[in-house]
């Protein structure tokens, strides 16, 4: 992986000045008054350009109707994530709302009871807000997840007609349950500890656990 | 067929009153109808060469546009700034909007047609000096401008109507000096008399440089792009108009395109024939009963139109000085030489002097203005290369030494390399 990163010379990019001819143009920058006008038709050849240009195919995208996909790592809405047998990865440690430079987001940790936990551990988030008339999509509260509870979707429709419901609760923002999962509070996977999630060694729900969502 | 001149004002003056009422709340329809048509389509075409596709919701191909945008101007809130001068900011205006639909009244649109069974011309009426007419009242509209610049008590709007001010007297005495050409050819003022001696050549071929001054200069006497130094979005906000909302910057908005299309007529009918069709379709003329010359008339306007349009989506804005410059002295002069040309070689043919003659004159007058380009030319050669022997370090009158010396120093250094 770190060797072909190495390999990746920096010679092979083509700046992108040159892809848009700004190189080029640079090159003649030279004083006005030294360059001579050009002659009248070569002038007028510039109406052939928008004229030629009305032919052209067009770029716009009939947004409401047509939908482009966005980039893979496009900023969207968040989503809070969920260990494969349904409880939740925030520990409602609020590290997110730290990193957050916007100060879009609020949390309220809780202690999880015994055997009724909505997390793996001691804590989960209780109280999980984002303010999307706050956020501004920076993504640090992503890197700033200790557990990779917060993660960003793709979504990008977030407009609505009141400020209220530009805040998004902790069920808005909550990945859905799928099917093996169980909706908690339930025990945890017998004989796991918190660590053992976090390895990836929890893969699917125990019996124990509860009903499993068969939807 | 209307073939002799005067015909049309002896017609015109046969019409009963109800003839010209209708008339004239046609001409008013068509005008309102065209401009709400015309924004829609200018925003369809810029769009396109812009490789967008334009306002398309409402409405097929968002026909309607130009309605919607107005309706929700109308709807909006109507502003007056406190230091306004109420009175005059209200009536800057309507002296716009109405003066732009007067010039419409002396545009002949048609031939001879039966009206509701009576025999006219869809003229509303024909003066001895209509082109004059025209001239007075497309000054009148500037008046608009200027005291909605004025009365709005604002720095912005102040320079734009000043600019335009400037702008279209500037403009105006170049478009006037390219109309004189026009009435010495046809031998009179009225409209409907300069179509009718346009019959077997159109006045854009025969005077040519009179045409290409006139397209110039009724670009700048519109305030349209690249001329559009009056409202100027990047310079003066909204220049004059920055102000206004609501109904009265609909009227403005109304009034500038009213306007395209008066210009438009005007060249239409001054250089292109009016109602007439394009060579070689003349039996056209007489198909449903002559009124199918309206559509040779729109076409000619909808190319000027369309040039409007194509002008704006292709050259970007003039300075303020380049722009006074090229009117005062390179418009304003080419159109007086030009008169004295045209004159000259009218009194020449009337007089019946002697075909060499006329020829010889002709050739002096190439022989000149070879001269004079060469010493042009020659004089611009001397100016680039005293530029370029300029030397910044050594310079014979003393200069601040800045950046920009530094910077000239340093390109010629590298030139030389």
């Amino acid at each position: 992986m770190t060797k072909n990163f190495e390999d990746h010379d920096s010679n092979n990019l083509i700046p992108r000045n040159d892809e848009f001819g700004l190189s080029k143009a640079e090159q003649d920058s030279k004083f006005i008054a030294d360059q001579a006008p050009a002659p009248l038709l070569k002038q007028l050849l510039g109406f052939w350009v928008t004229f030629k240009s009305m032919f052209k195919k067009v770029n716009t995208v009939q947004y409401p109707e047509v939908k482009e996909p966005t980039a893979p790592r496009f900023h969207g809405r968040h989503q809070l994530n969920r260990h494969p047998d349904g409880l939740e990865k925030c520990i409602g440690c609020e590290l997110c709302a730290w990193a957050c430079p916007a100060d879009a987001i609020y949390v309220e940790g809780a202690d999880n009871k015994p055997n009724e936990n909505y997390s793996p551990g001691e804590r989960y988030g209780k109280v999980y807000q984002i303010n999307y008339l706050r956020c501004i999509f920076c993504g640090l509260c992503i890197e700033a997840c200790p557990t990779r509870a917060l993660t960003m979707t793709n979504e990008y429709e977030l407009a609505d007609d009141q400020r209220g419901k530009l805040i998004f609760e902790k069920e808005d923002l909550l990945a859905p349950l799928r099917n093996g999962m169980v909706k908690p509070p339930h025990p945890m996977y017998p004989n796991t500890t918190d660590e053992n999630y976090y390895r990836g060694e929890v893969t699917s729900a125990h019996p124990s656990q509860g009903t499993v969502n068969n939807d | 067929m209307i073939n002799s001149k005067g015909m049309v004002a002896q017609l015109l003056g046969q019409d009963p009153g109800w003839v010209i009422a209708l008339k004239g709340l046609l001409i008013f329809i068509f005008c309102v109808v065209l401009t709400i048509m015309a924004v829609w389509g200018e925003r369809r075409i810029v769009a396109r060469m812009q490789m967008r596709l334009g306002p398309n919701r409402v409405g097929i191909f968002g026909i309607i546009q130009g309605l919607a945008d107005g309706v929700k101007l109308a709807l909006k809130e109507d502003l007056i700034p406190k230091t306004a001068d109420k009175i005059v900011f209200i009536i800057a205006p309507i002296i716009s909007a109405t003066t732009c639909f007067m010039a419409f009244a002396v545009i002949p649109l048609t031939g001879e047609v039966s009206f509701f069974g009576h025999k006219t011309v869809m003229q509303l009426t024909d003066l001895p000096v209509g082109v004059l007419y025209v001239l007075a009242i497309a000054s009148v509209g500037v008046y608009g401008i200027v005291l909605a610049g004025w009365s709005s008590g604002s720095t912005y709007p102040l320079l734009g109507g000043l600019r335009s001010s400037a702008q279209v007297i500037s403009y105006e005495v170049a478009m006037a000096l390219s109309l004189v050409a026009v009435f010495i050819y046809a031998g009179s003022m009225s409209t409907s008399d300069i179509v009718v001696a346009q019959d077997r050549w159109w006045y854009a071929v025969i005077l040519f440089p009179s045409f290409a001054i006139y397209c110039i200069s009724m670009v700048g006497e519109t305030n349209r792009a690249p001329f559009d130094l009056a409202e100027a979005e990047g310079e003066l906000v909204g220049g004059f108009h920055t102000e206004y909302s609501s109904l009265k910057f609909a009227l403005f908005f109304l009034a500038e395109y009213i306007n395209i299309l008066a210009v438009s007529s005007l060249a239409t009918t001054l250089f292109l024939g009016g109602y007439r069709a394009f060579p070689g379709l003349g039996f056209t003329e007489t198909w449903l009963g002559g009124w199918f010359t309206l559509f040779w008339f729109f076409a000619k306007v909808l190319i000027f139109f369309f040039v409007f349009v194509w002008l704006r989506g292709t050259l970007p804005r003039l300075r303020y000085d380049q722009f006074m410059q090229f009117g005062w002295k390179t418009l304003i002069p080419v159109s007086l030489a030009w008169i004295l040309i045209v004159s000259t070689l009218r009194v020449m043919s009337d007089q019946g002097a002697p075909q060499y003659l006329i020829f010889g004159f002709a050739f002096a007058v190439v022989l000149i203005y070879l001269v004079i380009s060469n010493y042009s030319d020659n004089a611009k050669a001397k100016l680039a290369t005293d530029y370029k022997n300029f030397t910044p370090e050594n310079p014979e009158f003393p200069i601040p030494i800045s950046n920009r010396t530094e910077q000239v120093i340093q390109i010629r250094d590298e030139a030389k390399k």
